[in-house]
This record gives C-alpha cells, sequence and structure tokens, in this order.
C-alpha cells in the first residue's frame, strides 16, 4: 500500500550525524552513572524491571499471608509471626493487617508491578531499539521517571512499618473510609503516606508517558512510518496516552482526598457520625471520589493489558513464523479500545446509586469494548493457523496470555452488564476477573517479553527447562485458584471478608478456600524459580552468539548483542517494510528484515 | 526449627530443580540443538493438549463440586428474571470460550514445527476481519438488549403499595427502622445521633417520628408477595446492603439515600424446606470494604406471612418509647395534627 500521505519523518539528528554518535560510548563510565543515575533507556528499563520484581515478590508474599488466614481461618502460623510481628501474634493475622495486606496487595501489584515494572520496563527498552532511535527525546526526564517512581516505591515501603499499619482501605481506597482517622487504623500516617506516594508515582508515570508518546511521534528512523511500527509500538504509544490523560485525574482526586484528610474540607465528606461525634462536613460527595478514581481506574487496567496485548501480538508473530494477522485491524482495535477505555469508567458504580439511566449508556460503551478485544483474539488464533509454531518459553507464555485473556475477557460480558452486575458486584466473580484478565493474563504478557527480550537486555538466554516449569505451574495453578472463584461469587461471597464462618449463606466454601489457598503458595514459590532464573541466567545464562536469535525482522535485532548507549555501532539502519515480513526471502531463511529494501517488483505490506 | 528444616527444603527444591534445567541444557548443547528443539516442541505440544483435556475435566468437575453449594432459587420476582439473563449469558459466553479455547490449542498443536514444515504467508483478509466484528456485536446488542430490560425493571420506582423500610448502615451493624402506624418515617438528623438513646439521630421535633420503631435485632421482617421499599443510608462509611438470595445489591452512602425495591416470594419457612437446612436465613451482607469489621457486618431479613408479620410487629415497641423510658413522655410529639401538614415535605431527606 501507498504510505506516502501518512509518513511522518523523525529529525533523527543522530542519524544524520553519524560522525557524533558513539559519544558515550567509548569511555569508560564511571558505575554511578553508568548503573545507577544512567540515562541510557536500557540500563533504565532493567532498573524498572529490577525494582518491578522485587515488588511482585513482596506484593505476592502479601497474598500468600492472607490466603492463609482465608484458607485456614482456624489455623496459627507462627511463620506469619517473624515476618509481620505483633500484626500476626501467635501466627494469626489481625483483621486490621489482612485488611492492610489486600489493600497494599493490590496496589503493589496494579501500580508498581503491572504499570511500572510492566510499561516502564517494556517502554524503555523498546521504543528506541524497535523505532531506530540512539534513546529517548529526554534521557534525562527519563531518569526522573525512574527516581520519581523509586522515591514512590521507598515512601510505600515506609508505610508498610508505620505504627498504625499501611492503608487499609481497598487498593480503591473509597473515602469516608479513607479520609477519616477514626474509621480504620489504616486511615492514619500509613493512608497519608499512601496519597504521597501515589502523587510522585503520578509524577513518574507522567515524565516516563510523556517521553514515550514524543519519542514515538519524533524520533522514528528514515522509512519508518507509523504504519510500520511493530505492534508493540502501537501498543506502549496508546498505553502512554492513556496514562497522559488519566494520571492527572486520579493526581486531582488524590489532592482532595489530602485536603479533606489535613485541611478540613468536605469534597467527600457528609453527614458523618463517626467516633462518638458528628463532623462538621456537609455537602461533600463520597461518590466523587469514585468518579476521579475511575476515571484512571478504568483506563489503567487499559494500561496494565495494552503492553501485554502488543508483546503478545509480538511474540505470537515472531515464533509462528507467520506475520500478524490483520495488523491494520489490531491497530484500528487498540485506538477503539484506547478511546472505550475514558467512556466506561462508571461500570465500577453501577451500584452506588447513580442514576440507571446514566448506567444504561455505560453497559452499552463497556459492552462495546468486547468488539475490538474480540477481533484482537480471533487475530491472534489466525496469526498461529498455519504458522510454524516453535513452543519456547515465551511463545507458550503467549498462548496463555491468549487463553486467559479470553477467559478473563467473557466474564467482563457478565460484570459490564448492569442487571448482573447488581449481584455479583464485590463478589468473588469480579476477584476472579480482574485477576484472570489484568492480574495473570497481563503477567503472561510480561513474561513472554521478558522470556522474549532477555538476549536483548543482557546477552544470554534463560534457562528453557526452567522457563517451561515456571509456565505449567503458573498456567494450571492460575486457572485453579480463580476458576472456583468464579461459583463463590455466583453464590454471593463477597471480596474483602477476613473470615467467613459466621456466614449461613457462605460458610461451606471453607474446603475451597483451604484449597485455593495451597495452589496459591505453590503457584508462588514457582514465580520465585523464575526470579532465580532470572538473576541466574544474567550471570550465568547461554550465551547470544548471533544478532539475531529468533529470527526476528524487527529492528532490535539488528544491533550489537550486547548494545552500548546509542544502540547502533554505526549509522542507524533505515527501513523498507513492515515488521511482519514472516515469508520466503528468496535464499530459504523464513523472514525478511525490516531494514532489507523491497525486492524489483515486490509490492510493500 | 522446624520452620528453618522447611526453608532448607525449599532451598534444596530450587536447587535440584535448576540443576536439572542447567543439565537439560548441557544436554542439547552435546545432542545438537536443532534435534532436541523438535523433540521438545512435541513434547511440549502434547503437553498443551494434555492441558486442555485436563482443563474440560477439570471443569466438569468442579462444576459437579459446586452444584449443591450454589444459591437456592431467586426469592423475589426480579432475582427469577435475573437468574435467567444470568443463564443466558453463561450460555453465550460458555459457546464462546469453548470454541477459542479448543481453537486456540489445537492450532497451536496441530501447527506445531517439524522437520519439513513451513507456514503459510497469510497476513489479512477483509471478509474474515468483517465477519468476527459484526459477529460480536450483534451478539453484545443482543445482551446489551436483555440486560437493560431487566436493568430497567430492577432500577423502577417501587410499588405505590411497597412498605418503607429505613435501612441504614455503620460500623459494623445495621439499623432497621419502621414508620409505625402513621406510617411515615420522620426526619433524621446526624448531628442529633446519641449512640445510648439515638442511634440515628431522630429529629424529636417531628412528630412522625413517636411511633417510629427500630427493629430491636436488627432484623428486616417483610411479608411474602408484598413489596418492600429500603431507604438505604450509611452513619459513617460507605456500605453495602448486598442481598444473595434477591440478587441485588445497592451502596450505603453518607450524605445521600439510595433505594432498592424487591417483592420477596418465598417465606424464610418454605426456604428451608427447599434448602434442607433447618439454620437457613436470608442475609444481608455488607459488600462495600468498611474497616475492621466489615467481614462481621451481618444483618438479617425474615420474610413470613402477613398474620406472623402484624403478630411481630405488634409486639415492637416505638424507638421513642425505648429510649425515652421516663413515665410521662415530653411535650414534644403532642398537637401532631396541626403541625402535620407543614411537616409533610420534609419527613424524609
Amino acid at each position: 500500500m501507498n504510505n506516502a500521505g501518512i509518513i511522518i519523518e523523525g529529525p533523527n539528528v543522530a542519524h544524520s550525524a553519524g560522525a557524533e554518535h558513539h559519544g558515550h560510548e567509548h569511555h569508560e563510565q564511571h558505575f554511578i552513572w553508568k548503573y545507577i543515575f544512567s540515562q541510557d533507556h536500557k540500563m533504565i528499563s532493567k532498573q524498572f524491571l529490577v525494582t518491578g520484581m522485587i515488588w511482585a515478590v513482596i506484593g505476592a508474599l502479601m497474598s500468600v499471608f492472607f490466603r492463609l488466614q482465608l484458607g485456614f481461618p482456624d489455623s496459627t502460623f507462627p511463620i506469619m509471626e517473624k515476618f509481620l510481628g505483633d500484626w500476626a501474634k501467635g501466627g494469626k493475622l489481625t483483621p486490621e493487617f489482612y485488611y492492610a495486606l489486600v489493600t497494599m496487595h493490590g496496589t503493589i501489584l496494579v501500580f508498581f508491578v503491572l504499570t511500572a515494572g510492566l510499561s516502564g520496563t517494556f517502554a524503555n527498552l523498546l521504543i528506541p531499539i524497535q523505532i531506530g532511535a540512539r534513546d529517548m527525546a529526554s534521557p534525562f526526564m527519563n531518569m526522573l521517571s525512574y527516581w520519581f517512581f523509586f522515591a514512590s516505591s521507598i515512601i510505600m515501603l515506609v508505610s508498610l512499618f508505620v505504627e498504625t499499619g499501611p492503608a487499609s482501605g481497598g487498593w480503591t481506597t473509597y473515602p469516608p473510609l479513607s479520609a477519616l482517622k477514626e474509621a480504620s487504623l489504616g486511615s492514619g500516617l500509613g493512608m497519608d503516606l499512601w496519597l504521597l506516594s501515589m502523587a510522585l508515582f503520578v509524577v513518574s508515570s507522567l515524565l516516563g508517558g510523556l517521553n514515550y508518546i514524543s519519542t514515538i511521534l519524533n524520533m522514528r528512523t528514515k522509512g519508518m512510518t507509523m504504519t510500520r511500527m511493530p505492534l508493540t509500538i502501537w501498543a506502549l504509544f496508546f498505553t502512554a496516552v492513556l496514562g497522559v490523560l488519566s494520571f492527572p485525574v486520579l493526581f486531582s482526586g488524590v489532592v482532595l482526598l489530602i485536603f479533606d484528610r489535613n485541611f478540613g474540607t468536605s469534597f467527600y465528606l457528609s453527614e458523618i457520625f463517626i467516633g462518638g461525634k458528628a463532623l462538621p462536613h456537609i455537602g461533600g460527595s463520597a461518590i466523587l471520589y469514585q468518579h476521579l478514581f475511575w476515571f484512571l481506574g478504568h483506563p489503567e487496567v487499559y494500561i496494565i493489558m495494552l503492553p501485554g496485548m502488543g508483546m503478545a501480538s509480538e511474540v505470537l508473530s515472531t515464533h509462528s513464523r507467520k506475520p500478524i494477522f490483520g495488523y491494520f485491524a489490531m491497530i484500528i482495535s487498540l485506538i477503539g479500545i484506547t478511546l472505550l477505555a475514558f467512556l466506561v469508567w462508571a461500570h465500577h458504580m453501577f451500584v452506588t446509586g447513580m442514576s440507571p439511566f446514566l448506567g444504561s449508556i455505560f453497559v452499552l460503551l463497556t459492552l462495546l469494548i468486547a468488539v475490538p478485544s474480540a477481533v484482537k483474539v480471533f487475530n491472534w488464533l489466525t496469526t498461529m493457523w498455519r504458522g510454524n509454531i516453535r513452543f519456547n518459553p515465551p511463545m507458550l507464555f503467549a498462548i496463555g496470555f491468549v487463553s486467559l485473556f479470553i477467559s478473563g475477557g467473557l466474564t467482563g460480558l457478565f460484570l459490564g452488564n448492569s442487571a448482573i452486575d447488581i449481584h455479583l458486584h464485590d463478589t468473588y466473580f469480579v476477584v476472579a476477573h480482574f485477576h484472570i484478565v489484568m492480574g495473570v493474563s497481563a503477567f503472561f504478557g510480561m513474561f513472554a517479553g521478558i522470556y522474549h527480550w532477555f538476549p536483548k537486555m543482557f546477552g544470554r538466554f534463560m534457562n528453557n527447562t526452567l522457563g517451561y516449569i515456571h509456565f505449567f505451574i503458573t498456567l494450571v495453578g492460575a486457572y485453579l485458584i480463580f476458576w472456583p472463584m468464579h461459583y463463590e461469587g455466583i453464590a454471593g461471597m463477597p471480596r474483602r471478608y477476613y473470615d467467613f464462618s459466621a456466614w449461613e449463606t457462605f460458610k461451606h466454601f471453607q474446603d475451597i478456600n483451604a484449597f485455593i489457598s495451597i495452589i496459591a503458595t505453590i503457584v508462588f514459590f514457582a514465580q520465585l524459580l523464575f526470579v532465580v532464573n532470572f538473576f541466574a541466567s544474567m550471570f550465568r545464562g547461554r550465551k547470544v552468539t548471533t544478532m539475531n536469535p529468533w529470527g526476528s525482522t524487527t529492528l532490535e535485532w539488528t544491533t550489537p548483542i550486547n548494545p552500548g548507549h546509542g544502540n547502533w555501532e554505526g549509522d542507524i539502519p533505515d527501513v523498507y517494510r513492515w515488521p511482519y515480513d514472516y515469508k520466503d526471502d528468496g535464499n530459504g531463511g523464513d523472514f525478511i528484515s525490516q531494514t532489507t529494501p523491497l525486492r524489483p517488483g515486490e509490492e510493500s505490506h | 526449627m522446624s520452620g528453618f528444616i522447611t526453608i532448607l527444603l525449599v532451598i534444596l527444591v530450587f536447587i535440584i530443580i535448576y540443576q536439572i534445567g542447567k543439565a537439560s541444557e548441557y544436554a542439547a548443547a552435546m545432542r545438537g540443538q536443532e534435534v532436541v528443539k523438535y523433540k521438545t516442541n512435541r513434547v511440549i505440544g502434547w503437553m498443551l493438549v494434555a492441558f486442555f483435556i485436563l482443563g474440560l475435566y477439570g471443569i466438569w468437575k468442579c462444576n459437579e463440586y459446586f452444584k449443591p453449594l450454589m444459591l437456592p432459587v431467586a426469592a423475589c420476582e426480579n432475582g427469577v428474571k435475573y437468574d435467567s439473563m444470568f443463564f443466558t449469558t453463561l450460555v453465550v459466553t460458555g459457546l464462546v470460550f469453548f470454541a477459542t479455547q479448543a481453537v486456540l490449542f489445537w492450532f497451536a498443536f496441530r501447527y506445531q514445527t517439524t522437520e519439513k514444515s513451513k507456514s503459510f504467508y497469510f497476513a489479512h483478509s477483509n471478509k474474515l476481519e468483517l465477519i468476527w466484528t459484526t459477529i460480536p456485536a450483534i451478539a453484545m446488542a443482543i445482551l446489551v438488549a436483555i440486560g437493560l430490560r431487566n436493568w430497567a425493571a430492577v432500577t423502577s420506582p417501587a410499588p405505590a403499595e411497597a412498605t418503607v423500610v429505613e435501612i441504614v448502615g455503620k460500623q459494623f451493624n445495621w439499623l432497621v427502622r419502621y414508620p409505625g402506624k402513621d406510617n411515615e418515617l420522620g426526619k433524621r438528623d446526624f448531628r442529633k445521633i446519641n449512640d445510648a438513646t439515638n442511634v440515628l439521630g431522630l429529629d424529636w421535633t417531628d412528630p412522625h417520628n413517636s411511633d417510629d420503631i427500630i427493629s430491636q435485632k436488627g432484623e428486616l421482617h417483610c411479608v411474602v408477595g408484598k413489596a418492600v421499599k429500603l431507604l438505604i443510608g450509611s452513619r459513617d462509611v460507605i456500605h453495602d446492603v448486598g442481598l444473595s438470595h434477591f440478587r441485588l445489591k445497592m451502596d450505603a452512602v453518607p450524605g445521600i439515600t439510595t433505594t432498592l425495591w424487591f417483592k420477596p416470594t418465598i417465606t424464610t419457612d418454605s426456604m428451608k424446606r427447599i434448602t434442607g437446612n433447618p439454620n437457613f436465613v436470608y442475609e444481608i451482607s455488607c459488600d462495600q470494604m468498611c474497616g475492621k469489621g466489615h467481614y462481621s457486618m451481618r444483618g438479617t431479613i425474615i420474610v413470613e406471612t402477613q398474620a406472623e408479620y402484624d403478630k411481630w410487629m405488634s409486639e415492637q415497641q416505638t424507638y421513642y418509647a425505648e429510649s425515652n423510658p421516663a413515665p410521662a413522655a415530653p411535650a414534644a410529639p403532642a398537637g401532631a395534627t396541626k403541625a402535620d401538614s407543614n411537616m409533610k415535605a420534609v419527613s424524609m431527606k
């Protein structure tokens, strides 16, 4: 097709001035500038990844602790006292800390792992090397983005150790519960730290997002038109757009909550009697916070999903040795999902007493998202059809991603329909739904990405056998944990309950809760296996010996095995074709790199 | 000590698995990457098939296990509609689920790489893409249509003859107020709340409050076949009235009154027979995180016949009498009839 009309030429200063490009590479950099305050996008990406992994282990360990409580409410686990001290005196979790763990588990996994750890890692790693740029538009801002995230992490970590415990009102921290110190222990200092940490997190996310967008729009190499970008880049682009437009709204919500907590305003508070006295607040709306929160909160789930979708597309295509099916349909569906992501936030609020008419509009818009999502699924399936599939760990995780995305996406059709949500809202059905689709599925996308690009990051492979073990335990475990939760939710079992034994309606699910807890613990250890594999392979993995070990078409595989700052040693290569030319190259190879000029008479995609 | 041994064991298992991983890598290097690649590929292909088949078996077993544990038949009219709509959605999504998962694992297995296999260059097809954009769109339209019809029914105004009951959440229990003989709930003001004598902050200058009843055990009684309209409020943080057996749920938000109505069709006693559980009770679960006692914020609903209901009601004391046990009541409720017309507009927030 003729792309002339939509070519956006990047300025590419470095590209035209080939002589000055390796300014940084040849002199030895000091450790601090190379590994800590690095401005190299690849190093920043590794910093995000490692920080994300540390958070993931902490967050997952928390889930093991509260699952022990849910699975075995009558038992004690002395080991918990070692970790949690007085919060688990005698090995029994207190309700206060149970709620703190649930809250922190959600906050950590959603924001620190699946937002910063996921887009931070892959946007930084992939954007410059897949579009042919030496670095981000502003490497310095990029570095700041990581360090704001680091500061935010430290504050959140500190909040775990304050006397009244960390925030404990759920990861959504709805006021008035989160606004009033009298309402819960976790609404004390822990909540202030939570808010501060989130504010810094928003700053980090904006610095990163603006950088990603401007890099993609301005820094593409010659010939890299928008419609020749790999789908990973498209996905990371829309992820950044979503973040830039929605995080400020969370920020405003957070600031108003800080005011209500500390400066006597009444944005969210009205007519409250608590702690034995009536508060002076009148006229605020607790629901306002929910609107502000979910205006970020819903796009947030796509901020988590889109990078996985992009990476799964890339990995499925590469390891099926076949072009991604319907490249343009994939882009259009990404656009559709991005637009709709902003128009569906109130489906989290069907039962808040919101106008039923408004609810109807949100039902319609929410179920519309199923259409672009379905297109993506069918296109992935068709990509595999008549392919030549290699089952290496990245491919397996990409297949798992599709399987989980289908499972978790379909249950969204129940919850998005207000007439069904009115019963399922805040039950285990919701827990199952979002853990499968934006928890495990997003993680599978991330794992596919890590296994796939590990050779690019460290010049070594991760161990395949450990990868297979990791994959099968995680896939089987994820279904064993979350499949039964759907039934519990249909039976009305509420989420965020510390103990069900007093409930005639829910107490008979005790056995299955214990089963889920056991599987969750096993899956946790399987993730540690991945962590061991990651760090061991970093230093002792099999070395990559060719520039393009997967036989991939995209630009990152034209860089040296261990690229320095600036990525390419000579000129940045030009791009002549779309990123999915997995076809006979005329010499017995089964792919044609983007840097190969069109053959005479060959038509561009 | 046992904790220490457990940790050692876990580390040991890790080292063993890690060594197996390393060993297989060396073995692969010795026997030639290519041979091992195809062999591994076949094994993994079969494992995926096994996962799919065992998965189907697991789903079937899971169904069997949960069948006797699920909720009994819905106890109100809209709840029955709910169940049928749920079933429709389940059928639609279930078909898509099994079809797409089967295709996914079948393609993975069928088109795995072998020594001589080649991929087929197939980049796009407008016809296919049009088909699988249109079909989901139509399916969604149907689901939305059913959903909105039911949503309109559930959120429609309560029938005029509905019994009005107020239910107010507080950390961590429910307060249930009946309007009493005058059938009108009196005004309440959060500044008048006193945990000892006035839990809801009833305004004693409003004569409608004089006969209001606050259910003593927090039980919500209602008559089978007669609609109930709940006026839902909260004293402190957001709670949620969760009525699993009626397939309903509505938040209790401080500063706002939300409503919910339903027409119970099965009495508690009949439900005991249906479920075979002599301890059966309709429970109100708080479904919105409200603090450390959230999991224990339990209310109960008793659905009974008109006769039983009248008997229960006659045993209830007005809250005024209950909290002001002094022999002579102060003058407030007197002269009620005169003030009545002025008060009507402000009887409820």
